[in-house]
């Protein structure tokens, strides 16, 4: 059976398609935010690892 | 799971179920309910997250908290189908076949642990799943069809939101998460076991051993109870803890003994009277139980949002 442009199904698989494309649109923003805001706030994580002599350099001199 | 077959043969074809369909295997009313306890975890906690974070952690633990639904859903469609509350959900309408079920509530964990993991901290995304562990694993697959105690381990599932909301922002354990975690597992067995007293056919015929099935009405009766008195010392003990003030104090009080009476006038009652009035006194404990909830946990809000102005607290 032929389906028409109108018919039921289409208008199902566009809301479905709308509504994945603008989770996913959503999706990204948030994960472009979440960047913006860890960027501007700094890498809390391993900052510490570089404050107070924490990282030790290595002495090239003595090394064979 | 042999019934899910009849499913499979249902009239929608595979991959045409509309988008509500998807969000309806999420558990909406739940996961709203879960948006409020773990926005309260997050908010009440000594330390404040940037909006956005905010915002994802909330987001994430809902997500979590659908994904954990979808699998509910996937895993219980037979009695679903059989239950008169349930038997227009998406898999036993036909709408949507139980691998789409799976398949999303698999991918939307994984999703929702991650982005918490990643947006807030580790603890809190290892919170998120275990949480859709035992409530997906745990509870669905386990403890519903085998014990009358199902309930109550289940809640458990139900009670870590807002333990995750102030993990996520805290990145620590600490006693008012537990105590917020406690308001909700020891109020989750009085919320259902009344429910279950005024829908018993439903259980019965689906064969799941709740309480009233197993051991009878009267002694869902005395648990209604003796849960009643178990929970009442819960809330008020964290309204006196660093979330909590005078007000969160005085609603807790009130509460309590608005619940109380109610939980009494249960444990007196027999099932002629109760049949007599349509069990009204079971339904109204019903929905004061939801109210008894929302109201806790906005009075740990209320608290919080007072305190720039120097109100909220002690």
């Amino acid at each position: 059976m032929a389906l028409q442009p109108t018919h039921e199904l289409h208008g199902r698989r566009f809301g479905r398609n709308l509504g994945v494309g603008l989770l996913l649109a959503g999706f990204v923003a948030l994960v472009f935010a979440l960047t913006v805001v860890k960027v501007q706030q700094g890498d809390r994580g391993h900052a510490d690892d570089f404050k107070g002599g924490a990282v030790t350099p290595i002495d090239t001199a003595s090394m064979p | 799971m042999s019934d899910i077959h009849a499913y499979e043969r249902a009239e929608t074809a595979p991959g045409e179920a509309g988008f509500g369909d998807y969000v309806q295997l999420l558990k909406p009313r739940v996961m709203s309910l879960v948006v409020f306890t773990a926005m309260v975890g997050l908010l009440v906690a000594p330390v404040h997250l940037h909006p956005v974070e905010a915002f994802a952690a909330i987001l994430f633990i809902a997500l979590g908290a659908g994904a954990s639904g979808a699998l509910n859903m996937w895993w219980d469609a037979d009695i679903d189908a059989v239950m008169r509350r349930t038997r227009s959900r998406p898999i036993p309408a036909g709408r949507v076949r139980p691998g789409e079920a799976l398949g999303l509530g698999l991918a939307l964990s994984g999703i929702s642990v991650v982005m918490l993991g990643l947006a807030t901290n580790l603890l809190a995304g290892g919170l998120l799943a275990f949480t859709i562990f035992f409530y997906a694993v745990v509870y669905t697959m386990g403890l519903k069809r085998w014990t009358p105690q199902n309930i109550v381990i289940g809640g458990a599932a139900g009670a870590f939101p807002p333990m995750i909301g102030w993990v996520a922002a805290t990145g620590q354990i600490g006693l008012e998460a537990v105590l917020m975690f406690l308001v909700i597992f020891i109020w989750t067995p009085p919320h259902f076991w009344a429910l279950a007293l005024f829908v018993k056919s439903d259980y019965q015929n689906a064969g799941v051993p709740m309480l009233t099935v197993t051991h009878g009405r009267r002694v869902t009766r005395n648990h209604v109870l003796a849960y009643s008195v178990l929970l009442a010392p819960i809330p008020v003990w964290a309204a006196l803890t660093s979330i909590g003030g005078p007000l969160s104090l005085a609603v807790a009080l009130v509460l309590d003994a608005i619940f109380l009476v109610g939980a009494w006038r249960i444990f007196r009652r027999d099932e002629v009277q109760a049949e007599a009035d349509g069990y009204r006194v079971e339904k109204s404990f019903f929905g004061f139980s939801i109210l008894y909830l929302f109201l806790t946990f906005g009075a740990f809000l209320a608290e919080a949002a007072l305190r720039p102005w120097g109100l909220g607290g002690w």
